[in-house]
């Protein structure tokens, strides 16, 4: 959305209220200023899926060079002068090699002929062939290929980026499309926002016992760890993967060099309580009998788990304790200090938790989590292939030089392997398979593909967050909404059913971060005036007049002064010599300074206030709107800041400008960015019960409208268009800002709510046959089928021209002389639209000449309703990865609505279309107006859905007075949302009842109704549930092979089950003919032969024309029986196990 | 209430109801919170009780019922329809809407559609394109005729915007070319062999529809300037449109009317004088400007009601408490005014006639039936 357009839009609404809106005008003028402009300009610069771009922009950026140059060196075993070193390593322009030739490529391009839209990897790498060849000097070779990196669309890498619209259309590409996914093999796939706790951080919880313990999970470049201190039994322990049970905490001290008792209490405080508490954990320690460090390693080591080593060299307990307890405190020349300090850290943190248990942390608080965005899991994945790429081209090149003899030179450069990459990130791409054995990680289900049912479909799957937890757990805490979600993830969007509360969806103006250097931030602070730990006695750790600053869970040190450091680092970061991102927040109970500089932080912007005065004033909202400035500037001039979820905690943020007291510092810059953009749609959702907000949420991707400005370009298996989708009468300004003006999905219906008829109970509506005949929710179903040509060892199939003069030339008359259906022809149930000329055996012709090869016509029938007239819309010609030629054929069904077809409004109101009326039936008002479907009244009590009242309010208003109203969440008082008050008024302005309730006339009887009808436009959804998809019934038809039982879904033609409770209702009410006509004559009905003696089942000899008993050898005693086949089946497979079933006739 | 003996209560006029009742009968009471007496009292017995006979007399019918055309011009009509029951009159609204025939489009041929409208969408706007002829001139198709000159008419557009013009152009419905011979296009199943007879085509025609005396100087038309697709560079449309006649019942297509629909006489009833400051807000208070105020002399002014017939029924003048025992919004049940909007086959008040005439045709068919 252009902004001037967006001004534009706002100067009409003020000139339309011009005349109406004199309270407006006669209340007293506030400084407050408009700061919603601030909201397109920030998606401008940002857009809505910018997490994601940024985060694959600094991997492909920064991280990657991170990676190869952590492990840029691959030595030979035997001849360490054999050597292949990464010099340098980028991202070129995505493009695909054909036949040797480098071909661009494009993201349509890639989904129309369903390649992966990937660029390669580029190293420049320096080499040695080693002392045995002449050349002993290094070689360099620039711009090798190692891989292809599939990339996502939008982010710097991409073709897309920085282009404007006109140039987008060109590459067949969608404006408003958000990009943010990837393209593989024809799919896009987004891989969902993971969400976890965070890494590194002391959290303060329960056990299953009810145990407090203090728990961090490690993860450091070289291994991740889960380190537990429990209080067990009022003594502490500690728990850790790498030994078998838990251990004394008191005897990792001392074996981590603390061997004085006092030491670690002096740490932990002055305070008596803390020194009672650790006091059985100490007597313990001492009644073990271990004093000394030497005797503590000895007593872990015996503790230890074996073949723990997977670094190589086995170090002991010692170096379990260096690099698996805690891994993210460094241990440099075997000091422990910095561990001991953390660890003290850790019990005293429990034990404030022990003696006042407000001090627990919240593992649901969104401060303690952090969001895994796609560049981070790349990454991960790129690590791996990248580090096993290494690994095998070691282990190449070792085979070649342990061989005695070489013949031919050696050059290393040759064995760089390129697929192995390539193929290991489309898997997991395509796949959603994430496993890295380095870090032990299986994770599944890590992508999706784009739903691209509705525009804002799309975007839902790409603002979703998927969860840690299991689904299965019965968990309410996890589900809850949280306090700390506010303005950072919607409070709406979120699934029914099992993955309640778990899955979320970012709000509009969250961000996420990535990660930022550590090393500047760490020496600003020790310049503020941070005192390093190494420095610090045991006692002044937790001295009362200084606090603890902890950058990324490390101890940097402490400060005197925390407040002013907080300050002069804010201040700081707002004048941009820290980065936007990095958080400071004062933990006053916890006496700490913490400083987040990590990835995977949530924050939003915040305008900033001083002593309670916003410092964005009126003339930067000008320069803004004059284009003086941007997004961007008002950060880099401290006007706006971002803030994550625990700085938050030490601002005290105003809602608007006019609350903000002397203490406010921040001010929100508009109150629905809380909302994401599914819920954004919702006009007055502050008006409706919440979980009708949270069902639209989840209906809002399943309505039909348009997909994107390419929609028509599109080769999906499946897309849903509305023929005449519109704008919202009623908008919000989240729909201006994600578009969905221009990509509506659904339609202006006018709506009386009243009942009528019979056929509207349980939410069902009736429809308007004229407006049906007009277009109103008329739809256009495509569906994708596909035909390929084989390539075998020397034939391949060939195209086939129809022979016209054949018994099936009806079928055939769709097509073209090469085989293939041709667009706009009417395809009907049964017609073929594919045929070709296989060889009659693709291996065998091996020896003959190919124009000698016998071939044999195939062809592919088109499976519809019957009766149906679909078209074919389009067919495409590729070729697909083994270059066979693939041909797609898009097959399009326009339906009109009929009865059972699914519609919703935007207040998750939901019902199908109960009857189709004809329009004199209709009710008509005294303007003429007849509505366009009906609805009961019953919707309205229980649900509560008082935002749609509202909404058909202002439509209606908004109709008469040629305005496009707004109903932005908590929009009122700022201007975003019309007042009812002011909708009221226009309407009597314009002739109708200030409560928008008209008086009408019944279409049948032509006397006035007996109560006046609330009437107005509804913006209605069709949803993609439509009864011909799933209505199903049938008479005879196909069975199953093995039962000889009717087939079972619709899918297959089956039958209808009687189960077992239906059979049960027959049973009880007795009809025993109607059982077994059910479940025999109906199903699967045999005659057996049964021999009366043996019980057992014969057959008759049909050329003999006898029964025979083939145990007894004879067939004197066979009768003939009716069985069901199932039954029959399961004597022959008992007899096969050896047990015999026998069968006592009687009559 | 006092108590009054039966006998003492005044004589009840004879054959008239008492006021209260009349008003109960003949009016609508449109209330602040619903309207009541909306139905009308058919039984001839219903007042029997007073001795009143309440049936319907054919020449007090006759007498009483009066037609008022309050504005005629080529597309919409609005008159009034005095004296008549809201049945009747619901009888020929829903005629007009949905019984009387016109001609539409209703079979597309296309040849080429390069557009982005899909053939069917694009069939189905131009199936709701208004035909200006008149239908009455054409006999309907049943199933199995075959088309020709007497019951269809064939359109032709052939629209193509170049490639080299780089913009793009709409399609309207005036580029629509009435076929007055029928179709162009040749049927697949004929051979061209036969070069000296005419090829069969997909309609029959005898003879060139413009020959016809109704069309020989009076070419069929359709309303023009209706969108029906946009063209880009190097699209093309080039299809045959086939109307037939139908009924609006049938689809919307062919109904002849946008819509039609009537509305009671609004009258509005000062209960009350309502004067100075009550009747300027009360003035202030109609948007449709009902009321007027009238001078009483002494500097006193009196609200009046001076255009009732332009009452929306939007209630704001009862709207405020109390005001409702000053004002009271009625409809007179038995006048009506009736609104056409023609869609341009036929001049609203033909299409009147035209339903009138249907409607004599139903009853003469359910007497017919009966007797």
């Amino acid at each position: 959305m252009g902004v001037i357009e967006d001004s534009a839009m706002l100067d009409d609404s003020l000139q339309g209220s011009e005349g109406i809106d004199k309270q407006f005008l006669a209340a007293p003028v506030k400084s407050a200023v408009d700061k919603f402009q601030l909201l397109p300009e920030f998606l401008k610069v940002r857009g809505l899926v910018k997490q994601h771009l940024e985060s694959f922009n600094y991997f492909v950026r920064t991280e990657i060079k991170k990676i190869v140059r952590a492990n840029d060196l691959v030595t030979s075993r035997f001849d360490p002068s054999v050597y292949l070193r990464y010099k340098d390593v980028w991202i070129g322009k995505p493009s695909v090699v054909v036949d040797g030739v480098t071909d661009s490529l494009t993201p349509q391009k890639c989904r129309l002929s369903d390649m992966t839209y990937a660029a390669p990897i580029f190293v420049n790498i320096e080499y040695c062939n080693g002392s045995h060849g002449h050349n002993t000097h290094p070689q360099f070779k620039k711009d090798v290929v190692i891989g292809r990196m599939p990339i996502m669309l939008r982010s710097s890498s991409c073709v897309l980026y920085g282009k404007d619209e006109d140039e987008l259309a060109k590459l067949g590409e969608c404006p408003l499309d958000p990009g943010g996914y990837f393209v593989v093999k024809g799919n896009e796939k987004v891989i969902l926002i993971q969400e976890q706790l965070s890494k590194n951080r002391i959290i303060i919880d329960t056990d299953k016992k009810g145990c407090i313990q203090a728990s961090v999970m490690s993860s450091t470049e070289m291994t991740k760890s889960k380190t537990i201190i429990r209080m067990e039994k009022e003594k502490v322990y500690l728990v850790l993967n790498a030994f078998t049970s838990k251990v004394p905490i008191m005897l990792v001290m001392k074996a981590m060099g603390m061997e004085t008792d006092q030491e670690v209490v002096q740490m932990l405080g002055r305070d008596p309580q803390y020194a009672t508490l650790l006091l059985p954990s100490i007597e313990d320690c001492a009644s073990i009998g271990i004093y000394t460090q030497q005797q503590a390693l000895d007593f872990l080591e015996k503790k230890r788990k074996k073949s723990m080593s997977r670094f190589g060299k086995d170090e002991g307990a010692l170096g379990v304790l260096r690099d698996i307890f805690i891994p993210n405190i460094r241990v440099r020349d075997n000091n422990f200090h910095l561990k001991c300090v953390y660890v003290v850290v850790m019990l005293r943190r429990m034990m404030d938790a022990i003696l006042n248990k407000d001090a627990m942390d919240d593992k649901d608080y969104i401060g303690n989590k952090r969001l895994e965005l796609s560049g981070q899991l790349l990454a991960l994945l790129f690590e791996d292939l990248f580090k096993s790429m290494n690994d095998q081209l070691k282990f190449n090149v070792d085979k070649i030089l342990a061989k005695p003899s070489r013949s031919s030179r050696f050059d290393v450069s040759q064995h760089l392997l390129k697929d192995s990459i390539t193929v290991g990130l489309e898997r997991s791409l395509s796949t959603g398979n994430w496993d890295v054995s380095r870090f032990k990680m299986h994770r599944k289900g890590m992508t999706q593909i784009v739903t691209r049912l509705s525009f804002i479909g799309a975007f839902g799957s790409m603002t979703k967050i998927s969860p840690q937890f299991e689904k299965s757990r019965k968990v309410s805490g996890p589900r809850a909404l949280q306090p700390s979600q506010w303005g950072m993830l919607c409070p709406c969007d979120t699934p029914e059913g099992e993955a309640c509360g778990l899955v979320k969806n970012l709000a509009l103006m969250t961000h996420v971060t990535t990660d930022e250097e550590e090393g500047p931030i760490i020496s600003l602070c020790t310049c503020f005036g941070v005192e390093d730990l190494s420095l610090l006695s045991g006692e002044e750790l937790h001295s009362p007049s200084s606090y603890l600053i902890i950058l990324n869970g490390l101890i940097l040190g402490k400060h005197r002064r925390p407040q002013r450091f907080a300050k002069v680092m804010r201040e700081l970061r707002r004048a941009g010599k820290v980065g936007d991102f990095v958080s400071i927040y004062v933990n006053e109970k916890q006496r700490c300074v913490y400083i987040a500089s990590d990835g995977g932080r949530v924050c939003r912007p915040l305008v900033i206030a001083d002593n309670g005065i916003s410092r964005i004033k009126e003339h930067h909202m000008r320069e803004l709107k004059d284009g003086v400035r941007n997004f961007d500037s008002f950060l880099r001039e401290g006007l706006i800041e971002y803030l994550d979820v625990n700085e938050e905690n030490n601002a005290l943020i105003a809602l608007y400008e006019g609350e903000a007291t002397h203490e406010t510092t921040h001010i929100e810059i508009e109150p629905f960015t809380i909302l994401g953009a599914c819920a954004g749609l919702i006009p007055f959702p502050h008006h409706n019960q919440s979980p009708r907000n949270t069902y639209q949420c989840a209906m809002g991707k399943q309505a039909m409208g348009n997909i994107a400005y390419n929609q028509l370009c599109r080769m999906d298996t499946l897309i849903y268009l509305l023929v005449y989708p519109q704008r919202p009468l009623l908008t919000t300004r989240t729909i201006e800002l994600v578009g969905y003006d221009k990509l509506g999905a659904g339609q202006n219906a006018t709506v009386a709510v009243m009942s009528y008829s019979g056929y509207d109970i349980e939410d069902a509506i009736v429809m308007n046959k004229s407006s049906l005949d007009r277009g109103f929710g008329r739809c256009i179903v495509m569906k994708k089928i596909s035909a390929a040509f084989q390539k075998y060892d020397n034939t391949s199939d060939q195209f086939s021209s129809p022979r016209r003069s054949q018994h099936d030339a009806e079928k055939t008359q769709i097509l073209d002389n090469d085989g293939l259906a041709s667009p706009g022809e009417i395809i009907r149930h049964q017609d073929i639209y594919f045929q070709k000329e296989c060889p009659v055996d693709p291996k065998g012709s091996m020896k003959s000449h190919p124009s000698q090869t016998p071939y044999r016509t195939s062809k592919q029938t088109y499976k519809g309703a019957e009766g149906e007239t679909a078209v074919v819309d389009r067919v495409a010609l590729c070729s697909d990865k083994r270059n066979n030629l693939t041909v797609k054929f898009m097959v399009r069904h326009t339906r009109r609505p009929e009865v059972g077809d699914k519609f919703s409004s935007r207040h998750g109101q939901k019902g199908v279309c109960g009857t189709i009326v004809q329009q004199e039936d209709f009710p008509f008002s005294e303007r003429g107006i007849c509505p366009d479907l009906i609805m009961n009244p019953h919707g309205f009590p229980s649900r509560m859905t008082v935002g749609k009242m509202i909404e058909l309010l202002g439509s209606k208003a908004g109709v008469s007075c040629g305005r496009f109203h707004y109903g932005s969440a908590f929009g009122e008082p700022s201007g975003h949302a019309d007042k009812v008050e002011d909708i009221s008024e226009t309407l009597v302005k314009h002739g109708f009842c200030y409560n928008g309730k008209d008086f009408l006339y019944s279409g049948i009887t032509g006397m006035p109704l007996q109560a006046y009808i609330f009437m107005g436009p509804i913006y209605y959804q069709k949803l993609k549930h439509m009864v011909l998809d799933k209505m199903h019934a049938r008479g005879m038809g196909p069975r199953q092979l093995i039962t000889r039982q009717p087939t079972e879904g619709r899918s297959r033609n089956g039958g209808l089950r009687v189960g077992e409770m239906e059979r049960d209702c027959l049973i009880a009410y007795g009809t025993s003919n109607l059982i077994y006509e059910r479940l025999m004559i109906s199903s699967d009905p045999f005659e057996v032969q049964v021999c009366r003696k043996c019980g057992l089942l014969g057959y008759i000899n049909y050329q003999s024309k006898t029964r025979v008993c083939s145990t007894c050898k004879n067939g004197d005693n066979i009768s003939s029986m009716k069985l069901p086949y199932a039954c029959k089946l399961l004597f022959q497979e008992l007899q096969s196990m050896n047990i015999v079933p026998r069968l006592t006739l009687a009559d | 209430m006092p108590k009054v003996p039966l006998w003492d209560l005044p004589e009840l006029p004879k054959n008239q109801l008492p006021p209260h009742l009349h008003l109960q009968k003949t009016r609508v009471f449109c209330n602040n919170d619903a309207p009541t007496h909306t139905e009308n009292i058919h039984y001839s017995g219903a007042y029997a009780a007073l001795g009143i006979d309440n049936s319907l007399r054919l020449d007090e019918f006759k007498k009483n019922f009066k037609v008022k055309v309050i504005k005629l011009n080529e597309d919409d009509m609005e008159f009034d329809l005095i004296g008549i029951d809201a049945s009747i009159a619901n009888a020929f609204r829903r005629i007009l809407i949905s019984e009387l025939p016109t001609m539409a489009i209703e079979k597309v041929l296309v040849a080429n559609s390069s557009s982005v409208v899909q053939d069917e969408v694009l069939a189905q706007r131009l199936g709701l394109i208004p035909i200006r002829v008149d239908p009455r001139l054409f006999d309907y198709m049943s199933e199995n005729d075959v088309p020709n000159e007497k019951n269809s008419i064939v359109f032709k557009l052939h629209y193509k915007c170049e490639r080299g013009s780089g913009e793009r152009r709409t399609v309207y419905s005036h580029d629509l070319k009435w076929l007055p011979f029928g179709s162009e296009y040749v049927l697949p199943t004929e051979t061209s062999s036969d070069s000296t007879s005419k090829p069969k085509t997909y309609t029959s025609f005898t003879s060139s529809q413009d020959s016809l005396l109704e069309f020989s100087n009076n070419p069929i038309t359709v309303t023009p300037g209706i969108i029906i697709s946009k063209l880009g560079p190097g699209q093309e449309i080039e299809l045959e449109a086939h109307a037939v006649k139908g009924l609006g019942k049938t689809h919307a297509k062919w109904s002849p009317v946008a819509t039609s629909w009537y509305r009671m006489l609004p009258e509005v009833i000062l209960l009350q004088d309502i004067e100075d400051d009550d009747a300027q807000k009360l003035v202030k208070k109609c948007p449709v400007n009902v009321f007027d105020i009238e001078d009483i002399g002494k500097g006193r002014k009196r609200a009046t009601v001076a255009r009732p017939r332009s009452c929306t029924l939007c209630r704001e003048c009862i709207r405020e408490p109390g005001w409702e025992e000053k004002v009271a919004l009625r409809r007179v049940k038995d006048h009506f005014i009736f609104t056409i909007e023609s869609t341009g086959a036929l001049p609203p008040e033909v299409l009147f006639t035209e339903a009138v005439k249907i409607l004599e045709d139903k009853c003469e068919r359910v007497i017919t039936e009966l007797s």
